[in-house]
């Protein structure tokens, strides 16, 4: 690599008004992962590995309450599901790409990388659902590389700041008094997650009954309350999509 | 609270959810050649997975049942809740959301 691609520099640049999220929410990951006793070193790990957020919020959260470990890791997962919907979603712009460099390209595939270079790539073809007629060009060509470039700009350097944000973090968590009520960013960075989302009706009634069922089961054993609505609000929302097809 | 669990089991979990979520992030991207799109069926569920799992995080966090309706709405925490909701709603921006979430928890808590 000689010089630096155009494209990785403006996918780079397409990410500088998403930092104003990212910034504060990685922050409250390095911060909530201290408070729940964890290690700097561990911290930054959990930040470095997983990269993902809302299920790394969620690992500590549960860590700090001593769930057991079976529960930690599957409700981690069960938040991390989504991202297999923006693996199929975007797998046909990369179906080009070399093996290690698709395994890269999953390595930093999250809300907010998916969410623009989804945009990027459907603004050149036109079609959020391509099809043989337009997939970009094969590995090598103009067209195919410039995706490549953008996401990884976009994606590496949103990597990099959630490192140094988790950093950061780490270091003022034990400097923030408990009585300022910092760890109360946590449920407010899910719920600007949430809100977004509810974007028709079988989304909000998969919400309300997802929500209801964590309330009513917060003192289930295993914080099974979680699971529960979880699924329960994906059934409901199946069911209400169905009702409405129907 | 503090974790209980020692530096081994902090590690496994880092490590365990990392080599999961890689894999949830690669499945479709590495499966494409072999099947075409997600199966319809799973294709639907998944739809609903971050609205219900988000949903069923923030709710126990601002809704905390009390002995009458009063006291369950009267609350800091939902209050903040509802207010940041409609932040979030408007702006659609974390920064924003997190702010005024903070800001009503801090003024209810100054005020009641």
């Amino acid at each position: 690599m000689p010089t630096v691609p155009d494209d990785f520099v403006a996918g780079v640049r397409a990410t500088l008004p998403l930092l104003l999220g990212l910034i504060p929410f990685g922050l409250v990951a390095g911060v909530a992962a201290v408070d729940a006793g964890l290690s700097p070193a561990q911290a930054v790990g959990l930040s470095a590995i997983v990269f993902a957020g809302a299920s790394q919020l969620a690992t500590v959260d549960l860590l700090a309450k001593d769930a057991s470990l079976p529960v930690v890791v599957l409700t981690a997962v069960v938040i991390n599901l989504r991202m297999s919907m923006y693996s199929a979603s975007i797998a046909p712009y990369l179906e080009a790409l070399r093996r290690r460099w698709s395994a890269l390209y999953a390595f930093v595939l999250t809300d907010m990388s998916y969410a623009l270079a989804i945009a990027e790539f459907t603004d050149e073809t036109g079609d959020d659902a391509p099809d043989a007629a337009d997939q970009p060009a094969p590995d090598g060509g103009a067209d195919g590389s410039g995706h490549r470039w953008y996401y990884l700009g976009a994606a590496v350097f949103m990597w990099l700041v959630w490192q140094l944000a988790t950093i950061v973090g780490v270091v003022l968590g034990a400097s923030i008094p408990e009585s300022w009520g910092v760890s109360f960013a946590v449920p407010l960075v899910f719920l600007s997650l949430l809100v977004p989302e509810l974007s028709d009706r079988p989304r909000v009634v998969a919400a309300l009954v997802g929500g209801s069922v964590a309330v009513a089961g917060a003192a289930w054993p295993l914080n099974l309350g979680l699971l529960g609505g979880a699924l329960a609000g994906v059934v409901a929302g199946v069911a209400v999509e169905g009702r409405e097809a129907a | 609270m503090t974790t209980t669990y020692g530096p081994l089991a902090v590690w496994a979990v880092v490590l365990v959810v990392g080599a999961l979520t890689f894999a949830i992030r690669y499945s479709f991207i590495y499966l494409l050649d072999r099947v075409s799109g997600v199966p319809p069926r799973l294709e639907r569920a998944l739809r609903y997975v971050p609205a219900a799992v988000l949903a069923a995080l923030v709710a126990p966090s601002f809704v905390d049942p009390g002995p009458t309706v009063a006291a369950t709405l009267l609350d800091g925490r939902l209050l903040a809740g509802v207010v940041a909701a409609g932040v979030a709603w408007i702006t659609e921006n974390m920064f924003a959301t997190l702010v005024a979430g903070m800001l009503t928890l801090w003024t209810v808590g100054f005020v009641l």
